[in-house]
């Protein structure tokens, strides 16, 4: 069975996850209700997009 | 060897495939909104404008060809005599799919696909962000709002629980627990 000769360094472990970083995701503000909000997506708080109401949420939420 | 093919299957044989999107299109056409994944909804926007450029064209023709599409009358009438007319100005563009956030469970991508006219479209355009009021009058809102209604009041009290993530205040609490879970296998794994 193949096996590796040499124990990798932290250097080699580092540079192998240096493209592995995450990017954080986009947030915008919801022009109704004021609560972040994906970009391009329906307000999850209110349940507008682009001024129409998409989804009707209730009052008391 | 599938090179360059662009259709999209969803894990389906081509028939499975074919009645999905017929289903769906259906759907559309009876109820003008539908909630569906977004590569779904994205996929049955094309069918669903080709079946409605047919029902602009109204000649028998293009009913046999529609229906051979759908396999629904009821569906195939409501579309050429309620559908098609409301979209006579314009040309193609006849949905609009908008984004609605991940669905608990597989997180998958989540939309509403819509026709752009239409009663329900109309609903939403002229009721103001925050009057729930006029849409309760829409009597094709009615029947799909009381269920939405229960569900809704349900998930505050069902969000304060730890488990069942539903509405989507609960996506902020479902998305810690499994990253929890992930780092205390880890700590498992590396121990073991």
């Amino acid at each position: 069975m193949p096996n590796p000769k040499k124990r990798h360094s932290s250097c080699k472990r580092g540079q192998r996850r240096s493209h592995d970083a995450l990017t954080a995701t986009g947030v915008s503000t919801c022009p109704q209700c004021g609560e972040p909000k994906r970009p391009h997506y329906v307000c999850p708080s209110c349940g507008t997009y682009k001024g129409r109401t998409v989804i009707k949420k209730d009052e008391a939420l | 060897m599938r090179h360059n093919r662009d259709e999209k299957r969803f894990d389906r044989t081509y028939s499975h495939l074919k009645s999905m999107l017929s289903n769906m299109t259906n759907d559309m056409v009876m109820y003008g909104r539908i909630r569906t994944t977004t590569p779904k909804a994205k996929a049955l926007r094309s069918h669903v404008e080709k079946m409605i450029t047919l029902g602009k064209d109204g000649g028998l023709s293009a009913r046999r060809r529609a229906f051979a599409f759908m396999k629904s009358k009821a569906a195939v009438t409501r579309l050429f005599e309620t559908i098609a007319p409301l979209f006579k100005e314009r040309n193609g563009g006849y949905t609009r799919i908008l984004k609605v956030g991940n669905r608990p469970g597989d997180n998958a991508s989540m939309a509403i696909i819509e026709l752009v006219e239409g009663p329900q479209a109309a609903q939403a355009a002229e009721a103001a962000p925050k009057k729930k009021a006029v849409k309760k009058a829409a009597p094709a809102a009615a029947a799909k709002k009381a269920p939405a209604k229960e569900k809704k009041e349900a998930a505050p009290k069902k969000a304060a629980a730890p488990r069942k993530p539903k509405a989507a205040a609960a996506e902020g609490e479902a998305a810690p627990k499994p990253a929890v879970k992930r780092t205390r296998k880890k700590a498992t794994d590396t121990e073991a």
